[in-house]
């Protein structure tokens, strides 16, 4: 492990010009991402979490390069991914991969799992010989604990969780430094998301491989995860190791939405306190001035209204965007 | 408290091409009035089924409830006329869907939905169910109701239009309200809000809930008493602490290890459940969490165990090891 993060990405921005009104007449502009800045270190696991329409899944799509961004910066091993072209950025393509959320919508649905998987096998190059290459197929099927006749199935023959082992499998085919897990266990059912997670946590102890995992479920990156970013209204609010975030969270978005979690224990939460935020999240086509948090938060004072607090440290790796904090 | 539904020997099915899927097979369970009751389980368990069979809106003819008896206020819904079930449908039982957007009519004003059952269940004019759905509104949090009433769904936010559900489910007072995942489409934040109002609300205006969900942490907090669906059959009952504190089936523990809790200290690795869900039109002759579970042995394959009490309190389940789980925790 050296000391240079894998990723770095600097005041990434990410806008969207969309037309609103019944005609479509006026254009207006939406900052899905603003100015996120955060690093990721060789074998870690970043979990970034929040709530729909936060940016969290724009920003993952922008390091895949599937989202050009309007400004800042990508540096993947130390190399700025927004100054490459395409033909010089298809050989980062392949390091960085990607997990999606629904396995079903993300594999074609008229090829055997062991085309979808043999394919970019060929395409890049990787295996060139066609019996080599049924000979990778079978090892990924085992890693990602799949059984040999698994490869003349077709995805809708499997399960939900078997399909998420393809998409997995699929992602480790290209042998990527770097996997953009995008809400990898949501769609999945209570019992089969630990098998999944269980595998993520294997599969990168085995190849040694980097996670930037975006989910909405804090218990579950809670568990992943060894730092948290969580993001509001396309901003980074906090930003610690797994442990400070969880214990003693600064931002009072991060305290309301560990307390709106409800824990699997009748007693506990017949005693437990919870902050219910006010309101919903603003539009990001209208952000509030000020803090963007600053309408629901429970313990917002008026400089809150006029002043973007900018995500300071703390204490030592704990970032927090609040100007109480 | 007596019961208010009490659901017998319940048997739904779905003819496919694959065979016939026994979605809810030979399940019974009830509801007492002003009590909150949850059908917990994972997708294809026969919960949703159960909801619909009860509004009897299981989709024909494909499906079909094919015994049993649903007795609401000591009447069997299955014995009545589809003129009669209408007036039960949103007069006396609500139901809550987990879609707001596709259960809500798109080209109607959200105040002409609102109005809609007012008029045709209890017979109001114009003028004062329009005043009702006013305060319909402002009952379920809805800022600014009177000039919301003219807009239309896709106007609404996703925590919006299920108050608007909400507002809707409530509209006729109704004796039981039925919601299906009401709020897993929603963000934490908002399933907060929104649970904490129907909580609120089904004990001010006394009205009994069935909970349908996924989300063991929901259950744990807003259900009275728990039933736990799998594979089309109820595999345990019990009040929600003892579920939680003392499960004595191993589908239900195997579900309470199985999550990452916000409360407890950081583990190594979680504890899945091995295996897939079974395939229902080919279930095992036995128990069918068999092939996954950790207790079984050679009697689970051959014969299905029936649900029998294992403890006080109406706690039942369907093992026939349940025995060997007394001792062991839910966490």
């Amino acid at each position: 492990m050296t000391d240079a993060p894998l990723l770095e990405v600097r005041q990434l921005v990410k806008e969207f010009h969309v037309r609103t009104g019944l005609l479509g007449g006026t254009a207006g502009v939406i900052r899905a991402v603003d100015g996120v800045s955060f690093t990721i270190r060789r074998g870690e696991t970043l979990g970034l979490v929040g709530e729909s329409g936060c940016g969290k899944t724009t920003t993952g799509r922008c390091i895949l390069q599937l989202e050009r961004p309007t400004s800042g910066a990508i540096l993947f091993e130390g190399q700025d991914l927004t100054a490459l072209d395409e033909t010089a950025l298809r050989a980062f393509r392949r390091r960085i991969q990607v997990i999606f959320q629904d396995p079903y919508s993300s594999l074609n649905p008229r090829m055997t799992v062991g085309q979808i998987l043999a394919e970019p096998l060929a395409v890049h190059g990787i295996v060139p010989d066609r019996h080599a290459r049924a000979a990778r197929v079978q090892d990924l099927l085992r890693h990602v604990g799949l059984l040999p006749q698994h490869a003349h199935r077709y995805p809708h023959q499997l399960s939900g969780g078997q399909r998420q082992r393809v998409g997995i499998a699929r992602a480790l085919a290209m042998e990527p430094a770097l996997i953009i897990c995008d809400e990898p266990v949501s769609a999945l059912d209570v019992s089969i998301q630990a098998q999944i997670i269980n595998l993520l946590e294997d599969l990168q102890a085995e190849f040694g491989l980097t996670y930037l995992f975006i989910a909405h479920d804090l218990s579950v990156v809670r568990h992943i995860s060894d730092r948290v970013a969580v993001m509001y209204l396309g901003r980074i609010v906090e930003l610690a190791d797994r442990k400070s975030l969880y214990d003693e969270p600064l931002h009072p978005y991060t305290r309301a939405l560990l307390s709106a979690v409800p824990i699997p224990d009748p007693e506990l939460e017949a005693s437990r306190e919870r902050t219910v935020l006010r309101g919903e999240v603003p539009s990001p086509l209208h952000p509030p001035s000020g803090c963007v948090f600053h309408p629901r938060c429970p313990v917002a004072v008026a400089r809150c209204r006029d002043e973007v607090p900018e995500l300071r440290e703390i204490k030592p790796g704990h970032w927090a965007a609040c100007s109480l904090a | 408290m007596g019961s208010l539904l009490e659901v017998r020997s319940l048997v739904t099915q779905f003819v496919t091409r694959g065979g016939v899927v026994r979605a809810v097979d030979d399940v019974s369970w009830d509801v007492a009035e002003c009590e909150t009751v949850a059908l917990v389980g994972e997708s294809g368990c026969g919960k949703s089924v159960s909801a619909l069979s009860i509004m009897r809106l299981v989709a024909g003819p494909a499906g079909r409830i094919v015994g049993g008896e649903i007795l609401f206020k000591g009447r069997d819904l299955l014995g009545l006329s589809e003129e009669e079930m209408r007036h039960v449908r949103g007069r006396e039982i609500a139901m809550i869907f987990q879609e707001p957007m596709t259960s809500l009519n798109p080209v109607l004003s959200i105040g002409r939905q609102l109005t809609e059952g007012l008029e045709t269940h209890l017979g109001m004019g114009r003028a004062p169910a329009r005043r009702r759905a006013v305060e319909l509104l402002a009952l379920v949090g809805i800022p600014d109701p009177e000039r919301r009433l003219a807009q239309y769904p896709h106007q609404f936010s996703g925590g919006m239009r299920q108050r608007m559900m909400i507002a809707m489910a409530l509209a006729c007072d109704p004796a039981l309200i039925l919601a299906d995942e009401p709020t897993t489409a929603l963000d934490v934040t908002i399933q907060a809000q929104i649970l904490e109002l129907m909580k609120d609300l089904s004990r001010r205006l006394g009205a009994a809930m069935l909970i349908i969900t996924h989300n063991l942490g929901v259950v744990a907090r807003y259900a009275d008493r728990v039933n736990v669906m799998y594979a089309g059959k109820i595999v345990e009952r019990g009040t929600a602490r003892e579920i939680y504190a003392t499960p004595r089936h191993p589908y239900t523990l195997g579900l309470l290890r199985s999550v990452p809790r916000l409360d407890e200290p950081e583990r190594a690795r979680l504890a899945p459940i091995d295996g897939q869900p079974p395939d229902l039109t080919r279930l095992p002759p036995g128990c069918a969490f068999a092939p996954r579970c950790a207790f079984r042995v050679e009697r689970c394959a051959a014969e299905v165990p029936p649900l029998v009490p294992v403890a006080g309190d109406g706690h039942v389940s369907a093992c026939w090891e349940a025995a060997r789980l007394a001792g062991v925790a839910g966490r």
